[in-house]
């Protein structure tokens, strides 16, 4: 017969990845390492993915745990959705693992996929079909059928405002209902750990808002992994940010501590009139436990200072008081926190147009 | 299972929610029912046979088959759905099969549609009614054969029309492989062995015995094997596929 062993071996030869790993194992939960539920939902160690030449992912090593919410941030073709492909068990890793609630994708594939809810890059959606049947489809995927295929559905349809729309065909739907389509498939199965690639791209700032409330009210509850390029969702929502460059982990913290990178965190900016420049440097130097630098030089005849905020004792309410009480006209002050578009700038372009490591 | 089922109904619901399938059963019903009365030449034999009906259908299939198959992961693959179906709690043999069952259980219907001839030639004389329904089984097995290969070609591609054109190519030369047009080239180049393999691959001699009313298990255990090896070989392609 054409399927005989010759023909089962000779591909077994060709493709020894594939064969092998496509089996999952008999018994998924024996090869689930013991895990601490609260810290590490999502483990990645030294995740890496090659294409050919290419090195899309490069050793990235991270943890996300229950509770967190996760901004993945990097330019465009950094490896951001690759990255977030082998999580979810689209690509195998070329080498490292990546493991999710205790089970590594590669080994049980099947355990992971249950327990995450994924938003693919783009939200593709089958557009000829009707937006109620994809959702059954959705769920029957998932093992779901009768009364709690029935019950899960309303639950999403009601989290994400699909009702009006239920009933037409995908393709005819707006962008912003077709992200909302594609949200509801992964929160189906109420999964422990999210993984969302660009979820409010393309949605109008309301829709923003309301996909960024949604994250927030299950993030106690979740792990989440959340993509995106636009940095004010990372402090709108997230409780810490992974910045990722030509497939390198460059940065991994609390929005706060990667602001903390810049140069000018936390100084106050001091603006005087030009006129009276020399008169307010003599005074914050008197103030400043270090030298005080004029920042901006003349803008428009205002003359700026700026000062790290721990180098003045009282900070920035004392710099007020002395100014005033030395009748220096005060043009402008404020504490400049830095943006986070700085530190990314800073951390995905080198001097040289390299990734720092 | 009920992973397999989700995947087969999607996919099946997908075929009748645009004109293709309608369209594909009519031509298929239409263009079979033609060939049976205009080229097989029916009424003009005075037997009470439908071996003129079936002997078309390896060349229906090998221009229709393909139309069923093309989109089956060429169009996940330019959608981008794959990402979805492919990161659902099921492996990728599950989805092949659902996927597979699903184009199968369609060209199920439009064979089906077929059926009044078999009531017609009953009409008109008293044929071997083991013989027809053999041959209604082996053209349904025959057409999983194509199917499976057209699943696989288009697991190859993310066009449709390249998925098309490899799935009529592959299943032409199957379909041949039992004619002196492909086994005079084998002969040619390989020893005469090889040509005996080639040409006990051909579809058109498994089929061809099955309609002169030689039922042997061994023709339905050959298309049979051909679906699992193709399904097999879809399985791979599409897990190397995902990966570019």
């Amino acid at each position: 017969m054409r399927r005989g062993g010759k023909d089962e071996s000779g591909l077994a030869t060709d493709f020894p990845a594939i064969t092998v790993r496509r089996e999952a194992p008999v018994d998924a939960e024996a090869t689930r390492k013991s895990f601490n539920e609260m810290s590490e939902m999502i483990v990645l160690d030294r995740l890496t993915k090659r294409f050919g030449a290419l090195t899309a992912v490069d050793a990235v090593t991270m943890r996300v745990a229950k509770g967190e919410v996760l901004g993945f941030l990097g330019p465009n073709g950094a490896g951001k959705t690759t990255t977030m492909r082998m999580i979810a068990g689209f690509f195998e890793p070329t080498s490292g693992s990546a493991a999710v609630c205790g089970f590594d994708v590669v080994h049980a594939p099947i355990e992971v996929k249950r327990r995450i809810g994924y938003l693919p890059e783009g939200a593709p959606l089958y557009g000829d079909m009707r937006c109620d049947a994809f959702l059954e489809f959705a769920a029957s995927i998932r093992g779901f059928s009768g009364a709690e295929r029935r019950r899960r559905i309303d639950r999403v349809v009601e989290m994400v405002e699909l009702g009006e729309v239920l009933a037409r065909s995908i393709e005819t739907l707006s962008k912003g209902f077709k992200r909302r389509v594609a949200l509801a498939q992964a929160l189906l199965h109420d999964p422990d750990v999210l993984i969302l690639d660009e979820p409010t791209d393309g949605l109008d700032p309301n829709q923003k808002f309301h996909v960024r409330e949604m994250i927030k009210a299950m993030a106690p509850t979740k792990a989440i992994v959340v993509s995106t390029h636009i940095l004010e969702e990372v402090e709108a929502v997230c409780t810490r940010a992974a910045i990722i460059a030509r497939g390198r982990l460059v940065a991994d913290g609390t929005a706060d501590s990667l602001l903390a990178r810049l140069p000018h965190h936390n100084h106050i900016v001091v603006g005087v009139p030009q006129a009276e420049a020399p008169q307010a440097a003599a005074l914050l130097r008197t103030l400043a436990a270090e030298d005080v630098a004029a920042a901006g030089g003349d803008v428009d005849g205002v003359a700026t200072f700026s000062i790290a905020v721990d180098a003045i004792d009282g900070g920035l309410p004392a710099v007020a008081h002395h100014l005033k009480a030395s009748g220096v006209t005060i043009e402008r002050l404020y504490l400049e926190r830095g943006r986070l578009d700085d530190v990314f700038r800073n951390l995905t372009l080198g001097a040289d147009g390299e990734a720092r490591p | 299972m009920r992973r397999i089922g989700a995947v087969a109904l999607r996919e099946l619901r997908s075929y009748f929610s645009t004109p293709v399938a309608y369209v594909f059963i009519v031509i298929f019903v239409a263009m079979s029912s033609a060939l049976t009365f205009y080229v097989g030449g029916f009424l003009q034999r005075r037997e009470a046979t439908l071996e003129p009906f079936f002997m078309f259908h390896p060349w229906l299939y090998l221009l229709l088959i393909p139309a069923v198959s093309m989109r089956l992961w060429a169009e996940e693959r330019k959608t981008g759905t794959i990402e979805l179906l492919l990161t659902a709690p099921l492996t990728t043999a599950e989805a092949v099969v659902g996927k597979f069952l699903a184009a199968f259980a369609f060209v199920a219907v439009a064979l089906a549609a077929t059926l009044p001839m078999w009531v017609t030639v009953n009409i008109l004389g008293s044929p071997d009614n083991g013989v027809i329904a053999g041959s209604y089984a082996g053209s349904l097995l025959m057409a999983g054969a194509f199917l499976a290969i057209g699943s696989c070609m288009s697991a190859l591609t993310r066009n449709q029309v390249i998925a098309f054109i490899l799935a009529a190519t592959v299943c032409f030369l199957f379909t041949m492989s039992g004619l002196d047009l492909v086994l005079d080239a084998v002969r040619a180049v390989f020893p005469p062995v090889f040509a005996d393999v080639v040409a006990s691959l051909s579809f058109l001699s498994h089929f061809g015995s099955i309609t002169k009313g030689v039922i042997e298990l061994r023709d339905g255990v050959f298309f049979l094997s051909m679906i699992v090896f193709w399904l097999f070989a879809t399985t791979v392609a599409v897990d190397l596929g995902k990966a570019r």
